[in-house]
């Protein structure tokens, strides 16, 4: 196909090809430095081969086992065996403590088998094994490592949806004391929907306030608006301890006027209050900014029209001017519920222990239990709810709108 | 009593507006006095309220000044915040270049991908970024940080270019082509100083994305690689002390000057179309 290079960017061949040319640099970094990390974390969250390398064929043993009763000596031969050589090869601590979240206690157990195994070198091995712990005279034990020795396995994600996985293959609900994680992403849906609505009524007056100002004006106060949001997050954060905390300045004023008695300060910071007013006050520009935009082109003579036919203002703000601003609610109220749900910074400074998101619970499974598998699967779960809202907001409003407010 | 009710609706919508605004702002102006405060306290004394002279002081900033780790972090925040700039702002400019006009197929597709970054919860981002670079050897360096910076930034670069590539008339690259230009002397001499308002406010916005970032800091960063924002976590985890204060109204100032700079860009690129 030879033809004149076409410069205008038209339907062309060149065109299209040149067009992706631009864009395929940026493609390709995406896609390896973000894309393949949320791969990555993903295969976590189904893929965990430390036990199936450790205990290959004890696992292969227990295939035909069937639970009920305790396996045969052989078995109990070859996970001696195998024990000892994960001991030698140092993989046992990592082996322990997956069987460990099966059934606690295991992780003790195991390692104290190694420890003793190491001066045993004859059968029975049922039998001393069961001497060093009784763990081994229970069939629990042989099925916690059957689970975990899974390559492919869905566990993490029955953990983080509260259910597991009985030994006949059953799958169902975790004991009610063990139920946390639904319950805390049912919290976390209803403290960024509260977030979302607390935003949604303290800018809408604000963002009309703007758009209804001369220019000159306008910007003043929408520069108000972007102070927060180009401060750093660390920053308002801090700036809300030093506000909210039990000897702070908020505190310190109503004590001052006597408002409330020295002893009776507010507890305001470090519960999910402090969360959630440090939170509406960092998304509330991502609401303000949205709504703006689409009411800088609601025309205001319009209101004016509906006063001359006889509506009152309320009637000509319900019927006019608010159909007319959805658009906006929309934009803004998904994008901060998008960012609510997935906040972690502020919570984890000033949300104490009841103001904790799922974001914190990813974060203490990554950092602190070391429940990677568990993490990732928290995360997974956390990402499809937002992909979903995501695609929600590209069908209804197309991502380029996304609120900026350079 | 119409236009009364009338008035005292006025009132109210502006006393409320009045408060919502003092609500976003009043929290970021406070810290400022109170990092010049001569007592350890995260609170205004007496003595400050009296303004005598000896409540107030420098001791928080130089004690941030003389402190290593602080020193560090600067240095750090500024590397890792300039370099992934450069990669972001290069990487997102030419891409907005690829998607403008309709040529570009698969454009929703590819937006999608774009954006990603900036709507995905940081933690799930940098939960992954761990165990990818860590299985490729690169845990705890500054190539990784650099990277995952520039990828959180680059959606900002290319919303911001592309907004500005829309007001853009195409014509204008017709009628250089007709004077004999080259596609490379096109956009070097007509498109880009036209469009550069545009790029510089992304490439600000890029940078105060990584200057702000703490959450792949915290899951991928040495003590090496410590920045600001990493520093304040620790402090307000720790040992907190109005030194944070002082820190913080360090990067109030720097927050205001970005944000005019690119608000006077966005003005002069609306002159300018």
């Amino acid at each position: 196909m030879a033809g004149p290079i076409k410069l205008s960017g038209g339907p062309g061949y060149r065109a299209k090809l040149r067009a992706l040319g631009l864009v395929a640099p940026l493609l390709i970094f995406i896609v390896v430095t973000f894309v393949a990390p949320l791969g990555t974390m993903l295969v976590r969250s189904v893929y965990d081969p430390v036990v199936a390398d450790a205990f290959p064929e004890t696992l292969e043993l227990l295939d035909d086992w069937d639970g009920s009763e305790l396996p045969q000596e052989a078995v109990y031969a070859m996970a001696a065996r195998e024990i000892k050589r994960a001991g030698t090869e140092r993989t046992l601590g990592q082996v322990a403590s997956r069987v460990n979240r099966v059934q606690g206690g295991l992780r003790s157990a195991i390692t104290r088998t190694e420890r003793e195994l190491r001066d045993i070198e004859q059968g029975p091995w049922r039998e001393s094994m069961t001497a060093i712990d009784s763990v081994w005279a229970d069939p629990g034990i042989w099925y916690a490592i059957k689970t975990t020795g899974e390559r492919f396995t869905a566990r993490h994600y029955w953990n983080a949806l509260d259910l597991q996985s009985l030994p006949d293959g059953s799958v169902v609900r975790q004991p009610e004391d063990r139920r946390i994680y639904l319950r805390l992403l049912w919290r976390t849906l209803m403290i960024s929907g509260l977030i979302t609505l607390l935003s949604l009524i303290l800018g809408y007056p604000i963002a009309h306030l703007i758009a209804c100002s001369s220019p000159s004006r306008a910007n003043l106060l929408l520069i108000l608006v972007l102070v927060p949001f180009w401060t750093s997050l660390l920053v308002r954060t801090t700036a809300w301890i030093v506000l909210l905390q039990t000897q702070g300045v908020l505190n310190e004023f109503l004590v001052t006027i006597g408002l409330i008695s020295d002893g009776g300060r507010l507890a305001m910071i470090y519960n999910m209050t402090g969360t959630i007013v440090a939170m509406t006050h960092v998304l509330l520009p991502f609401m303000v900014l949205p709504l703006y935009s689409v009411m800088s082109s609601i025309p205001s003579t319009q209101m004016d029209a509906a006063a001359s036919l006889g509506a009152t203002p309320l009637q000509a703000f319900l019927r006019v001017y608010w159909p007319q601003s959805l658009p906006g609610v929309g934009a803004g109220g998904l994008l901060v519920f998008i960012l609510a749900i997935g906040y972690y910074i502020t919570p984890a400074l000033v949300g104490g222990s009841d103001g904790q998101l799922i974001s914190n619970m990813i974060a203490y499974h990554m950092q602190t239990s070391l429940n990677w598998g568990l993490a990732a699967a928290l995360g997974g779960v956390l990402l499809l709810i937002v992909l979903v809202l995501y695609a929600v907001y590209e069908r209804l409003l197309g991502v380029e709108k996304i609120g900026l407010g350079g | 009593m119409g236009a009364a009710r009338l008035n005292l609706g006025r009132i109210a919508y502006l006393g409320f507006c009045t408060i919502v605004f003092v609500f976003l702002v009043a929290p970021i102006i406070v810290i400022v006095p109170l990092s010049f405060n001569a007592e350890p306290y995260f609170t205004f004394t007496e003595g400050m309220l009296r303004l005598d002279p000896d409540a107030w002081s420098l001791r928080w900033y130089r004690e941030i000044i003389q402190s290593e780790a602080w020193v560090r972090s600067l240095v750090n925040s500024m590397f890792i915040g300039t370099s992934a700039t450069v990669l972001a702002t290069v990487l997102g400019t030419v891409a907005a270049l690829g998607l403008a006009g309709s040529a570009i197929p698969a454009r929703r597709v590819i937006m999608g991908v774009i954006i990603s970054p900036m709507v995905t919860p940081v933690i799930i981002a940098a939960a992954g970024m761990f165990f990818f670079y860590s299985g490729l050897g690169l845990g705890q360096t500054y190539v990784s940080i650099i990277l995952a910076h520039a990828a959180l930034g680059v959606p900002f670069v290319v919303v911001t270019v592309t907004a500005t590539l829309a007001g853009y008339d195409p014509n204008l690259n017709n009628a250089a082509a007709s004077l004999g230009a080259g596609p490379w002397t096109i956009f070097r001499r007509v498109q880009f100083p036209l469009i550069s308002p545009g790029v510089i406010s992304g490439a600000l916005f890029a940078f105060a994305v990584s200057f702000d970032e703490v959450v792949v800091v915290l899951f991928m960063a040495g003590v090496e690689q410590r920045t600001i924002p990493r520093q304040m976590w620790s402090g307000i985890r720790e040992q907190i002390s109005p030194a944070i204060l002082a820190v913080a109204t360090f990067l109030v100032v720097f927050a205001v000057l970005l944000l005019l700079t690119v608000n006077w860009l966005r003005r002069r690129g609306e002159g300018g179309a």
